[in-house]
């Protein structure tokens, strides 16, 4: 697509220090850098280099990016919360721009 | 929403019926018509499954926005005249490709949404293969999914009918391979690591793990002509509409399935 789009998935409410899944997508072509388009030019490595998962402000989950991730990358981890509040995702483009998502979680 | 698994399950339940230990149906051509979902590896349906991660459904969403983005010179989108596409789109895109009368000729849903583009909104056409021509298709499929493709091959449409008959039974490129050699006689065969399938139309516009993207009816004829070795025809070409028209009749009953993932 044309346009960078994020998906989530986590659960609206959830019990203090339960642990639940945080799945996250984005679409991107993540060309790595080594591949030639049909007329043999090189086309330039793009892709998402660093992806940051926060809550209330504070990070909780990072991971590096590198050559060899999929297009359209997929990324889940297990997160437990003791309060309400907003997870902000920020996936870091080598273009410069963050694409960012947030999701609001609440504690039961 | 998720059409496939029931589909395999029912078929599953009449394999079993016959045969207690077969799970699935038979994929060697003892059952026609399977949809191509049946051919692929556990992954690869898991991935067309899941709404999470099926990434044809990011194509779907980029279509609903453009179908209700007004644009061109009338300031129309297409949500003004046909209103909510649940409702005025369910099962349209099962009867396509058909014959207009107006136009004189075949119109695939491709054609068709560039002819509404062109002569009711005064908006240019959207280019073939286009992200929002992929993405304006995928989206009116997605209302017709679960919904058996049923195309009318009678009056005018029969003459395009035989003439993809004719494309599909001729003997092409250098590995002088015709579609039916190998879409009839050897599904459920393997041709190098890939399964062969029947070679339905079911699934389109698909998303392509090989090409990392969607892709329509046609490009698929493209790539396949160019796997033996073809010359491929142009996108929207009549040849490729004939066989597009062929193939979906070929189909007849086969519940879409769009956007579908394909290996």
């Amino acid at each position: 697509m044309t346009k960078v789009r994020t998906r989530l998935s986590l659960p609206p409410i959830v019990q203090k220090g339960e642990i639940f899944e945080v799945k996250t997508l984005v679409t991107h072509p993540m060309d790595n850098g080594f591949m030639f388009s049909r007329d043999g030019q090189r086309i330039p490595r793009h892709i998402i280099n660093r992806f940051e998962a926060s809550f209330n402000g504070a990070l909780v989950f990072r991971a590096d990016w590198h050559e060899a991730v999929s297009p359209n990358p997929f990324m889940s981890f297990h997160a437990s919360v003791q309060e309400s509040g907003k997870f902000d995702f920020r996936w870091y483009d080598d273009d410069g721009t963050i694409h960012t998502a947030s999701a609001e979680i609440e504690v039961a | 929403m998720r059409s496939a698994p029931p589909i395999f399950l029912a078929l599953g339940f009449l394999a079993a019926a016959s045969s207690p230990i077969a799970e699935e149906p038979d994929l060697f051509g003892g059952e026609f018509p399977l949809s191509g979902y049946l051919y692929m590896g556990d992954q690869v349906r898991a991935l067309q499954d899941d709404e999470f991660q099926n990434p044809g459904l990011f194509a779907v969403e980029f279509g609903e926005e453009l179908w209700s983005t007004p644009t061109g010179g009338k300031g129309l989108s297409c949500q003004s005249c046909h209103e909510e596409a649940s409702d005025s789109m369910r099962s349209v895109a099962a009867t396509y490709p058909q014959f207009d009368e107006e136009l004189g000729s075949l119109v695939n849903l491709e054609a068709r949404i560039n002819e509404m583009l062109t002569a009711y909104m005064d908006a240019p056409a959207f280019p073939q293969e286009s992200d929002e021509l992929l993405s304006l298709t995928a989206f009116v499929t997605f209302q017709s999914r679960g919904i058996p493709i049923g195309v009318d091959i009678s009056g005018e449409a029969e003459r395009y009918w035989q003439e993809g008959h004719e494309f599909y039974t001729q003997r092409r490129g250098q590995l002088n391979l015709a579609c039916n050699q190998c879409h009839d006689d050897l599904a459920g065969f393997n041709l190098r690591g890939d399964r062969i399938s029947q070679g339905h139309v079911n699934g389109f516009p698909v998303y392509r793990l090989m090409w990392n993207s969607m892709g329509s009816r046609h490009r698929m004829f493209r790539w396949c002509n160019w796997a033996v070795r073809a010359e491929p025809y142009e996108l929207g070409s009549r040849e490729y509409l004939s066989l597009e028209l062929y193939l979906a009749w070929r189909s007849n009953g086969l519940p879409i399935e769009a956007p579908a993932v394909r290996p």
